[in-house]
C-alpha cells in the first residue's frame, strides 16, 4: 500500500462552473448532498505513485474505486466529465440536461449506425449511472455460460452463483426498490425497498401481460421508495434519465463515490485521460491525462481503465507503443471488437384513458418473461419489456425519427401525448467481430483521434426484435391500444470490445478483470462483457466490479498483485 | 387546430414548487432567445425559417416560437449530438450546405428559391429530401435523406419542444422539482396538472387550468 503525505491537488479557488473549472481538488471534493457543501478529500502528487489509477467514475470505475479505497489502497479516479452537486446543478429540463451526455464527436457506420450521445453515453462523475433509468436487474444465471448452456455467443469466466452473493451486495448498497416476490429464476433475497407505486404506463404493461399469460413485475429500481440518510424518496417527477435534482436516485454519484472519498480515494474531475505510458518492461506506470488547459501525468502501480464500451478500447488503442503497436492488452486483436449494443425497440400506442406517463421513474413495470422462457423462440438470446414514460422532447424526435412524421401529422400527433403508451425491450444482441470501435482519422480538442464505431445487426438479431415487436403488439391490442406503431431502430446499452475469458487468444481481460498482456493493467466496466443479456448492464457492471476489487485484495494478500 | 388544453399555460407555474432556482435560470435564458442569427447569414435565416414554418407548423393565435433563432443558438454553440454518421459531414457544415442545396432544388424545379415556393411546393421539396431523391452537385456527396432525417428534421424539433409553449400545447406538466407528482393511476390528475378539455367541459378545463399554479 502507498504510504504517501497529503498534498495540495490544485489551485486555489471558487468554482461556480463545474463544466469549466474542476471542483474536487485542493483537499475537497462537492458535498453531493448540499448546496454548496464540500467534503474532505485526501489528495495525491502526481509523483506519489498510487496503487491504483482509474480512468472513469461510473458503474465499473466508481463502484471499484470505492471497494479499493475501502480495502485500504491509494486511488486517484479521474474522470472527464464533471462533478456535479445535482441539487443546485440539476434543471428540470430535457435540453439543458443534456450535459450529462457525452456529446464529443464520435463517427458511426456499418449497416445499422448506432444512435449515441444520449441514453448510451455518460460525461459526469458517476458516469452514465447520472442518468441511466435506475432498473437494476441482474442476470438469467444461465447466460453467464451462454455457450456452453444455450448455445451461442461466449461463456463468461464467471460463475453465477458468485455472482448471485454480489449482485446482494450491490442491491444493498442501493437500497433497491423492488418487489417482494420476484417471479423468474433462481431465488433472490427480498429488496431492501419497498416496491415504487405504479404509473398508469406501468399499469398497462401489467395488464398486457396478464391478458397474454405472462408474468409481470414493479420494476427493481435504484432510486428509494422511503428515505434513506440523505436521500428523500422519489417524488415522481419523471427526469430521471435527465439526472435526480432530489438525490432520491442511487446512482455512483451519490452512493459509492462519497464512500469512496471518506475511505481515502482521490477523485479528478474534469480530467481526460489520454495514454497510459508502459515502460520499457511492457508494464503500466501511470497515465497522461489534460486537466485545466494542460496535460498531466499520475503514476500508479496499477491503471485501471474504466471508461465503458467506446472510450475503453478508444484509450487502449490511442495508447499503442513500438512494443504495442496494435494498442494495449490487444495480443488477441480483441480490443473494441465485439461491440454489442442491446437492442431497444418499441411499440406504442394511443389509449381511450388520460396515462400522462411522465409521471414517475419512466419503467415501472415490467417482464423478464422471454428473458427466461425459452420455447417458442427462432433466435438465441432473451429481452425484457418495460413500460415507458418519454418526456416531450425524446417523443418528439421518437415521433420524427422513428415514426417518420413532421408537419401537420406531427402536431396532431403531439397533442395526444398524454394518452400515449409503450412497451420497450431491451433486448440481447450476439457479439460479433465486425461491430466495432476502431480510431477515426479526425482528432477531438485534446488532439486524441475519435472514435469510430461500427455496428450492424446479425439475423438473430433481426429475429429477436421481430419477435418482441409482434409480442409487444399483442399485448397493446389486449388492452384495447389504438393507432399502434413500431419502432424499430433503437438501441441502447453499449457492451463488449475487451471482453474477459479464460483464453487469452480469445480475450482481453481474465474473469478478474486483469488484462492478459499486461499484469497491471486492468479493464473493469461494461467493455468486459462476452455477451449482454437481455436486461441493463448497470448492476451487472457494479457487480463485476465489487468482485475485482475483492479479487484484487486477495491476489495483494498472496503477493501477486 | 383544436385547443385540448385550454388556458394551459406551463409559465403559470415559474413561482410554484414545481420550479427550482436553476430550472428558472435556465428557461428565462432560453425565453430570451429571439431575433438576429449569429451563426446563419440572413438569407440561411429567412430558408431555415420557411423551413420551420413546415415542419413544425405553429397556429396564428398565440405567439410563435422562434423555432430558427433557437436553431441558429444550437449552431452558435456548436452543440453536437455526439455522434455523427460516418456519411455526413460535422453539424455547422451540415446545416449550410444542406440549406444550399435545398435551395438550388427548389430553383432546379420550380426557377425561384425556396422561400418564393407555396407550402404545397416546399412541403413536397421537403418530401423528396426525406425519400433521399434530391441529388446534384450542391449536396458534395451528401445524402438528402440522411440530411433531413438526422440534421434538419431532428434539430428543428428538438428546438421547438424545447420551449415552454409547446409544452403548454400538448399538457404536459413542465418542470417538476421539487414538487414532482403525487397521482399516478389511470385518468388522474394533480392540481398543478393540465386539465384536458372533451368537447363538453372546455369552460371547466379552462377554470382548472388557471389554477395549475
Amino acid at each position: 500500500m502507498a504510504t504517501t503525505t497529503r498534498k495540495r491537488c490544485g489551485r486555489t479557488g471558487v468554482s461556480d462552473d463545474p463544466q469549466h473549472v474542476p471542483r474536487a481538488r485542493d483537499g475537497r471534493a462537492p458535498d453531493v448532498f448540499r448546496h454548496g457543501g464540500w467534503v474532505p478529500m485526501r489528495c495525491y502528487g502526481e509523483n506519489d505513485e498510487v496503487d491504483f489509477a482509474i480512468v472513469g467514475t461510473g458503474a465499473g470505475g466508481g463502484t471499484l474505486a470505492c471497494r479499493l479505497a475501502e480495502a485500504g489502497f491509494s486511488v486517484v479516479a479521474l474522470d472527464a466529465g464533471p462533478y456535479w452537486r445535482p441539487l443546485e446543478d440539476f434543471a428540470s429540463d430535457e435540453h439543458e440536461q443534456t450535459k450529462l451526455y457525452w456529446t464529443d464527436e464520435r463517427i458511426v457506420d456499418g449497416e445499422n449506425p448506432l444512435q449515441l450521445g444520449s441514453n448510451n453515453s455518460g460525461k459526469s462523475v458517476g458516469g452514465s449511472t447520472v442518468h441511466f433509468a435506475m432498473v437494476s436487474l441482474r442476470f438469467r444465471p444461465e447466460w453467464f455460460k451462454a455457450r456452453s448452456k444455450l448455445g451461442y455467443g461466449a461463456d463468461w469466466p464467471l460463475d453465477w452463483r458468485e455472482m448471485w452473493d454480489y449482485y446482494t451486495e450491490v442491491e444493498q448498497a442501493l437500497k433497491i426498490s423492488g418487489p417482494v416476490r420476484y417471479p423468474w429464476g433462481p431465488k433472490r433475497p427480498r429488496y431492501p425497498y419497498r416496491p415504487h407505486e405504479l404509473n398508469a404506463a406501468a399499469l398497462v404493461l401489467a395488464q398486457g401481460a396478464e391478458a397474454m399469460g405472462i408474468d409481470w413485475t414493479p420494476t427493481p429500481l435504484a432510486t428509494v421508495s422511503a428515505p434513506r440518510g440523505l436521500s428523500p424518496p422519489c417524488v415522481y417527477r419523471g427526469f430521471c434519465t435527465l439526472g435526480c435534482s432530489t438525490n432520491a436516485k442511487q446512482s455512483v454519484l451519490i452512493t459509492w463515490l462519497p464512500r469512496a472519498l471518506a475511505a481515502g480515494a482521490e477523485i479528478r474531475d474534469l480530467a481526460m485521460v489520454g495514454r497510459v505510458e508502459v515502460n520499457e518492461a511492457g508494464l503500466a506506470t501511470g497515465v497522461h491525462y489534460h486537466r485545466e488547459g494542460a496535460w498531466h501525468f499520475q503514476r500508479a502501480r496499477n491503471v485501471v481503465v474504466a471508461g465503458y464500451a467506446i472510450e475503453t478500447p478508444r484509450l487502449l488503442l490511442n495508447s499503442a507503443t513500438a512494443r504495442y503497436p496494435d494498442g494495449l492488452a490487444n495480443s488477441s486483436g480483441l480490443v473494441g471488437k465485439n461491440l454489442m449494443a442491446q437492442s431497444n425497440q418499441a411499440v406504442w400506442g394511443l389509449m381511450e384513458d388520460e396515462i400522462r406517463a411522465y409521471k414517475g421513474p419512466p419503467s415501472l413495470s415490467m417482464t423478464e418473461h422471454w428473458n427466461y422462457q425459452d420455447r417458442g423462440k427462432d433466435f438465441f438470446g432473451g429481452y425484457c419489456y418495460m413500460s415507458q414514460g418519454p418526456l416531450p422532447a425524446l417523443w418528439a424526435t421518437t415521433q420524427a425519427g422513428a415514426h417518420g412524421l413532421w408537419g401537420d401529422a406531427l402536431m396532431r400527433d403531439m397533442e395526444k401525448y398524454n394518452h400515449q403508451v409503450g412497451l420497450k425491450i431491451v433486448g440481447e444482441m450476439l457479439p460479433q467481430k465486425r461491430n466495432r470501435v476502431t480510431l477515426a482519422d479526425e482528432k477531438d480538442q485534446y488532439g486524441l483521434p475519435i472514435a469510430r464505431v461500427t455496428y450492424s445487426w446479425c439475423d438473430n438479431d433481426k429475429r429477436l426484435i421481430e419477435h418482441s415487436l409482434r409480442f409487444m403488439t399483442q399485448a397493446l391490442e389486449a388492452v384495447d391500444a389504438r393507432d399502434i406503431w413500431r419502432q424499430e431502430d433503437d438501441t441502447c446499452h453499449l457492451n463488449g470490445t475487451a471482453r474477459m475469458g479464460d483464453d487469452p487468444r480469445t480475450s482481453v481481460v481474465n474473469a478478474d478483470c486483469r488484462s492478459w498482456d499486461i499484469s497491471n493493467l486492468w479493464i473493469c466496466d461494461g467493455s468486459v462483457f462476452p455477451t449482454v443479456g437481455g436486461v441493463n448492464p448497470s448492476l451487472t457492471i457494479q457487480a463485476i466490479a465489487c468482485r475485482t476489487a475483492d479479487r484484487i485484495r486477495a491476489l495483494a494478500a498472496r503477493g501477486e498483485l | 387546430m383544436s385547443n385540448r388544453y385550454p388556458g394551459y399555460d406551463v409559465l403559470a407555474k415559474r413561482h410554484t414548487p414545481s420550479w427550482n432556482e436553476q430550472t428558472r435560470r435556465v428557461i428565462d435564458k432560453r425565453l430570451a432567445i429571439s431575433g438576429e442569427p449569429r451563426f446563419f447569414t440572413a438569407q440561411e435565416y429567412a430558408l431555415v425559417g420557411a423551413i420551420c414554418a413546415r415542419i413544425v407548423p405553429q397556429p396564428s393565435d398565440r405567439a410563435p416560437i422562434p423555432v430558427a433563432a433557437l436553431l441558429d443558438e444550437k449552431l452558435v454553440l456548436n452543440a453536437l449530438d455526439g455522434y455523427r454518421d460516418a456519411r455526413l459531414p460535422p453539424l455547422r457544415e451540415a446545416w449550410r450546405r444542406g440549406l444550399r442545396a435545398l435551395d438550388e432544388a427548389a430553383r432546379e424545379a420550380h426557377g425561384v428559391g425556396f422561400t418564393r415556393l407555396d407550402a404545397a411546393e416546399q412541403d413536397a421539396l421537403l418530401k423528396r429530401a426525406e425519400e433521399g431523391k434530391l441529388e446534384g452537385p450542391a449536396w458534395e456527396g451528401m445524402p438528402s435523406k440522411l440530411f433531413f432525417e438526422k440534421r434538419l428534421l431532428r434539430d428543428i424539433v428538438l428546438a421547438y419542444y424545447a420551449h415552454p409553449t409547446s409544452w403548454s400545447e400538448i399538457g404536459w406538466g413542465g418542470p417538476a422539482s421539487p414538487r414532482g407528482y403525487v397521482r399516478m393511476g389511470f385518468n388522474r390528475r394533480d392540481p398543478w396538472e393540465a386539465a384536458e378539455a372533451h368537447g363538453d367541459d372546455d369552460a371547466k378545463a379552462l377554470r382548472e387550468n388557471r389554477r395549475v399554479g
